[in-house]
């Protein structure tokens, strides 16, 4: 092997970071970038730059690069491609070796991928469109603490999709009152109420006035229904002793799910509480405030389905995805992409549903897509068509704003979840025959009936701000 | 429409569910017979539980002989159905499609409802 020699002085990336001639190995980790350089910079020292400066590189060569195997632990940038529809910017590829990565640390990945790179000078914008995790690496992640199939097995629900309502509004409510639109929604029959991410602990309702208020109210709901109740006790705190504090209260009251929000809590945050939850036999929710300013700008951030991959990696039984019909964002072939990620044990790429790479899960379980926003019954034959049965959709304004209150609302939403479910069993086309299917469900429920009458004139048609890249001429 | 009370207490027995399809009126033969075939269609194994109402909280039934592996004659499982149904006229009877590759079950319904 040669020697090399040290030369001080700058270098152009593309020397050591550009390796079109580069297989990538099964166990590198690969990234897709959407890079948007700076006028005058070529494709090639911009993707190598970025291969760079997110692995070993500096700005300037140092004497101690020349004491290890740099070519050995170097991102590579091995590909280049245009974004279909956009001349702007172009996709690179960048493969990593695995020995980059702490195993088990979403926390570490990411500190690499998307630290120090996005602030880089050359480049005008960067987002990271994708990334394969390597089996190998999967492995060594503990993943959701219980999974799709554990959660319905504890719960008891089979066939179906499950329903769930976020408690409003979202600040002020006393403990007590709080605990009284919890049991209204599940003695209603929904499966799941749901604190609002906002609500930690604040000075009108503390946590542990409303844990034991809401657990009250399962209880005596699932003595009332005979059907098993749980409600995602937000335990994000301002330190993880606050957190475990909290998550402990809530499993010697016999709380079955908890929940945590992954992107404002953090990811070491997020891991512990996952592990908290598999050794304690406590499902848990996952919120996802603060994505969309990750991941909206269609040229600079994270895409979403690159957040969901951390979430299945760090933990959480159940993830928000979007609902497509309701009133936040989501193009439907790109939400179906990013669910698959959640679900599915193997996912092939499919550019057509914004897949960069297949993505292998082993035998780390699959979470359940939470469509929650906007949406109410007369939703509800698109999104048991669009989300299949291993989903939970969540109707706060549409169970709560019912005019006949809560448990009448949550009532008519499960009547037309199942007048849905057991339609599309018999083999009806739901998104063509929904009206049918609900207005002859409302015949036998007079709470879907008026809920039908109260929200037919809303919709949301706004156009998606981020859309996959299709090609424009 | 004028609003309505919500009907529901722990006293009135006839306010206890069971799962799947318990907020929709009890099936017709004609309608039972269309989710067995689902379950067929789908390759699962159709399978019959029983209980008595006030038990039906409980995770374990009741089973109805074995799981009918590999059966796709609607008749002959709607016949079990039927079966055990008029053994136990008094017990809610459920239908259950296993789903052995994901180790769940796919489908679960109570299509004989026991008197509440």
């Amino acid at each position: 092997m040669a020697v090399k020699t040290y030369k001080a002085g700058v270098k152009e990336y593309r020397e050591t970071y550009w390796d079109p001639n580069y297989t990538p190995k099964d166990t590198d980790l690969l990234a897709c970038f959407k890079i948007t350089p700076q006028e005058g910079v070529p494709r090639e020292e911009a993707a190598a730059a970025v291969a760079a400066e997110s692995s070993t590189g500096t700005w300037t060569t140092v004497w101690t690069d020349l004491l290890t195997d740099l070519d050995y632990y170097k991102g590579r940038a091995y590909r280049i491609e245009d974004v279909p529809g956009d001349d702007t910017c172009f996709y690179g590829y960048v493969a990593y070796p695995i020995d980059l990565f702490e195993e088990g640390s979403v926390v570490n990945v990411f500190t690499s991928l998307v630290g120090n790179v996005f602030g880089f000078k050359a480049l005008r914008a960067l987002r990271l469109e994708d990334v394969h995790f390597p089996i190998a690496y999967v492995m060594t992640c503990g993943g959701p603490p219980h999974g799709i199939q554990v959660e319905r097995d504890k719960m008891n629900k089979y066939g179906r999709g499950m329903l769930g309502c976020t408690i409003k509004p979202k600040l002020g409510l006393s403990a007590k009152n709080y605990g009284r639109a919890v049991y209204e929604c599940l003695r209603g029959g929904l499966d799941f109420t749901k604190d609002d991410e906002n609500v930690n602990s604040q000075p009108f309702m503390r946590w542990r006035h409303r844990f034991e208020y809401v657990m009250e109210a399962i209880h005596k709901a699932e003595a009332e229904t005979g059907e098993r109740k749980g409600h995602y006790l937000n335990v994000t705190a301002p330190t993880p002793e606050d957190m475990y504090e909290r998550a402990d209260f809530a499993k010697e009251l016999g709380a079955p799910i908890i929940m945590h929000d992954y992107l404002t809590g953090g990811f070491c945050a997020n891991t512990g509480l996952a592990n908290w939850c598999r050794k304690n036999g406590v499902l848990l929710h996952i919120h996802r405030a603060m994505h969309a300013v990750i991941d909206r700008n269609p040229h600079h951030g994270i895409h979403f389905r690159v957040l969901t991959k951390a979430l299945r990696l760090s933990g959480g039984d159940h993830l928000h995805s979007g609902t497509v019909v309701g009133k936040l964002e989501g193009d439907r072939e790109a939400t179906l992409g990013w669910i698959a990620q959640m679900r599915e044990r193997y996912v092939k790429e499919d550019r057509t549903r914004g897949i960069f790479f297949d993505q292998d899960w082993g035998a780390m379980p699959g979470l359940f897509p939470v469509a929650s926003g906007g949406i109410h019954v007369w939703h509800m034959p698109a999104l048991v068509s669009i989300f299949g049965d291993d989903a939970i959709f969540q109707f706060g304004g549409g169970t709560l704003g019912h005019p006949w209150g809560n448990a009448a609302g949550a009532a008519a939403n499960r009547v037309a979840l199942e007048a849905c479910v057991e339609a599309r069993n018999r083999g009806v086309q739901l998104e063509k025959e929904g009206k049918d299917i609900l207005t002859k469900a409302a015949k036998n429920s007079p709470e879907l009936k008026v809920a039908m009458e109260t929200w037919k004139e809303i919709k949301f048609e706004f156009d998606v701000v981020d859309k996959l890249d299709v090609a424009h001429k | 429409m004028e609003m309505q009370d919500y009907k529901s207490s722990l006293s009135d027995t006839k306010s206890r569910k069971f799962e799947t399809f318990s907020y929709l009126p009890e099936m017709a033969d004609e309608d039972i017979k269309k989710q067995v075939q689902f379950v067929i269609s789908k390759g699962w194994n159709p399978s019959i539980e029983h209980t008595e109402p006030a038990n039906a909280f409980n995770h374990y039934w009741y089973m109805w002989k074995l799981p009918m592996f590999g059966e796709t004659d609607i008749n002959k499982i709607l016949a079990e159905a039927n079966a055990c149904h008029t053994a136990h006229p008094k017990h809610h009877v459920r239908l259950i499609g296993y789903d052995n590759f994901k180790q769940s079950q796919g489908a679960s319904m109570v299509i004989y409802r026991g008197p509440m």
